[in-house]
């Protein structure tokens, strides 16, 4: 396929040749059509969030008598009511919670996946082999397989109703899928720097923090945002483990609404939603270049 | 500053392969050693055991008179300079200069003056707030460098640290390591150096000694010249020099004066060889250099009569191929002292310049036609 990109500019002193005439209705032909099904299909997707973000401002009565999203009369009553809640606590109040689940965890979850990944990637040691296979293999093991025996550990332990079954896993390189992630990013790595940090007089530890960590930065963030999004819209954790309203994140306040209200009220818990999905979008917008460093590996520019 | 000394050193990685076969060497106090060899004879593993980066599995390594098997890189009193560089690559130079001092919590100010001390011999003042990426191969080489000398080390450890450059680069930098050596020297704190290159321009240009190696075995010991005139096996002497030596297979009489079988032609060798010999006789390699194959006419006395099958010129010289039998010698000729009517195809003598002929042994290699004096 010929790009648009690929051909000569046009300028006015050489008159364009014939095939390059060619080429460019070709290119643009080409360039149109792939385009609009680009356009379509990625309406298609965003359609939902358009939708959803529109009706937030609408009325309860509106919601579903217009297919449109644009609202007929815009209103932040959704807004007001829904930040109140039908609890004695705010929306802000259980965004607290969702922080007070996040912080933590997102922090446990980098220092514990880059110094497992460090140790995999880069000492051997007896039983290496089995320990990392073992890793891997969680990360195949469908998560509800473990929920149960999960479950009921914590409940022996007293940690039911508390944040720490939550943080605890994560703060122990629980989730296999970032030690993954950030072994694979640390194979790309040259072993020299390291090896020029131990000849200068560093230990482990120093080596680690000096000069592997600002290297594998891209990936820890990359780890640290995929956890932050991925907490913020974990569901089944919170309600298997929180059962008062008081600790609830906002995940589950969500769904509080829709309990407790005889008549839903949607435009209430679309406007909460939108601010549910805002943490994410503004994190993720902020973090983009990492991100997409540190999930294309081999982040180590020549 | 301190001299280096390896004793009967032996590593076997952990797949089994034994690298290093047991090898002694003794580095002086402010000696500059070059470690040479063919790719995978084990120059690097033997480096990186001195660095302490590999560990030994058996054998001693002291410097200066402290034995250092057991202890980390950082407290062996060594520096490195590595292929790649290795610098750090989120750190500005300032930084990657005094992350060695800085460990070590030197003051502030002293690491300053060393910095500013050491970007002043190598020239990177003004690069000093920049970050590895933005530097050039050359300027990163001698940020390198310096992260080396700042620490002021008992001994350097260089492992190929010019093959990333371009040949001009090469040969500024291989001058500029010289100048430094023999600076530090004049200084009074003499620098112990290791440097390992398989470039053999490197070796001899660089070294006081050069240390050959070939699959984990040391195969001679030597100052340049010794080496390139008295080489103690066919290896060493194969290896060393340009065009490579003739080494081709020969058997040796022992008349009133030697005599030298080649295929079906021999040639007697009336001076020079004869007084090393001490009566040896047999199957050999008959060694001789490129320079020291004299071309004549065909049917000389005591000169091979050969084909020519290659002419190469050089611009100065020209290097002959010929044939005898099977075995193909290079000759190298001045070009004023070619006679231009030659081409492929004619026949000319090759005369091996008595003094400089070397005989090994057909089995072991070594030579044979070193006596004392010889
Ligand atoms: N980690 C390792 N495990 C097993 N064998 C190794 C390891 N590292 C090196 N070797 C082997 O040891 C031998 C020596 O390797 P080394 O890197 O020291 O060679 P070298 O002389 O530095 O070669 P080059 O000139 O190519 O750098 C090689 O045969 C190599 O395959
Ligand atoms: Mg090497």
């Amino acid at each position: 396929m010929v790009a648009l990109t690929d051909l000569p500019k046009p300028d006015q002193k050489t008159p364009p040749t014939a095939l390059e005439l060619k080429l460019r209705r070709k290119a643009r032909i080409n360039t149109a059509i792939r385009y609009s099904v680009l356009i379509v299909v990625g309406l298609i997707m965003v359609y939902p969030l358009v939708w959803m973000i529109g009706a937030s401002f609408k009325t309860n009565a509106e919601m579903f008598s217009s297919p449109s999203f644009w609202p007929k009369e815009p209103t932040i009553q959704g807004f007001i009511d829904g930040w109140k809640t039908s609890t004695p606590y705010t929306f802000g109040h259980f965004f607290l919670n969702s922080l007070w689940i996040i912080i933590p965890k997102v922090i446990g979850t980098a220092i514990s996946c880059t110094l497992v990944a460090y140790g995999f990637a880069r000492f051997e040691f007896p039983g290496k082999k089995i320990l990392f296979v073992t890793v891997i293999a969680t990360l195949l093991l469908p998560n509800v397989v473990t929920r149960i025996p999960q479950y009921l550990l914590f409940r022996d332990i007293g940690w039911l109703d508390s944040f720490l079954p939550l943080w605890v896993p994560s703060a122990l390189a629980g989730d296999a899928f970032f030690v993954f992630m950030v072994i694979q990013f640390l194979r790309a790595i040259p072993r020299d720097m390291e090896e020029a940090a131990r000849v200068d007089g560093a230990n482990t530890l120093q080596t680690l923090v000096y000069i592997v960590v600002p290297m594998l930065a891209p990936a820890i963030i990359s780890v640290c945002l995929f956890q932050f999004m991925w907490t913020m819209n974990d569901f089944l954790g919170p309600l298997i483990y929180i059962s008062s309203v008081e600790k609830y994140p906002v995940s589950l306040a969500l769904k509080l609404s829709i309990d407790t209200t005889e008549a839903f009220a949607w435009n209430q818990i679309l406007a909460m939603s939108v601010l549910t999905l805002l943490p994410s979008l503004t994190v993720f917008f902020l973090a983009q270049k990492y991100f997409i460093e540190g999930i294309s590996t081999g982040g180590v520019k020549g | 500053m301190a001299e280096l000394h390896l004793k009967s050193v032996e590593k076997t990685y952990g797949n089994g392969f034994k690298a290093v076969h047991g090898i002694d060497l003794k580095v002086e106090e402010g000696e500059f050693m070059v470690l040479v060899g063919p790719s995978g004879c084990a120059k690097s593993t033997t480096l990186r055991m001195i660095a302490g980066l590999e560990t030994i599995t058996g054998g001693e390594i002291h410097i200066g008179d402290k034995v250092v098997n057991e202890l980390v890189p950082g407290k062996r009193g060594i520096a490195m300079v590595f292929q790649n560089y290795a610098l750090y690559p989120h750190m500005k130079v300032r930084k990657n200069l005094s992350f060695g001092l800085s460990l070590k919590r030197e003051p502030k100010n002293k690491i300053e003056e060393a910095t500013n001390n050491v970007s002043n011999i190598l020239e990177i003042e003004e690069l000093l707030d920049r970050l590895p990426k933005q530097l050039s191969g050359g300027q990163a080489q001698r940020v390198a460098l310096g992260r080396a000398l700042i620490k002021q080390p008992e001994v350097f450890l260089f492992d190929e640290p010019l093959s990333n450059l371009d040949a001009k680069l090469r040969a500024s930098m291989r001058v500029r390591i010289t100048d430094l050596h023999k600076r530090l020297r004049a200084e009074g704190r003499p620098a112990t150096v290791v440097y390992v290159t398989h470039d053999q321009v490197e070796a001899m240009t660089m070294g006081d000694r050069i240390c050959v190696m070939k699959d984990g075995h040391i195969m001679q010991v030597a100052d340049p010249s010794t080496l390139y005139e008295r080489p103690a096996n066919a290896f060493v002497a194969g290896f060393i020099g340009m065009p490579e030596m003739n080494l081709v297979p020969a058997v040796l009489k022992n008349d009133a004066a030697p005599v030298l079988t080649l295929h079906d032609q021999s040639i007697t060798v009336n001076e020079g060889l004869g007084h090393r010999l001490a009566g040896l006789a047999g199957p050999v390699t008959l060694g001789i250099r490129p320079q020291h194959l004299e071309v004549v006419v065909d049917g000389s006395e005591n000169a091979f009569s050969a084909q020519i099958t290659n002419l190469e010129f050089m611009g100065h010289e020209i290097n002959v191929h010929a044939k005898i039998g099977d075995a193909v010698f290079v000759a190298v000729v001045p070009t004023e002292k070619f006679d231009a009517s030659l081409g492929r195809g004619d026949r000319v003598g090759l005369k091996p310049i008595g003094p400089h002929i070397h005989l090994f042994d057909a089995d072991t290699g070594q030579n044979v036609s070193l006596s004392a004096n010889g």
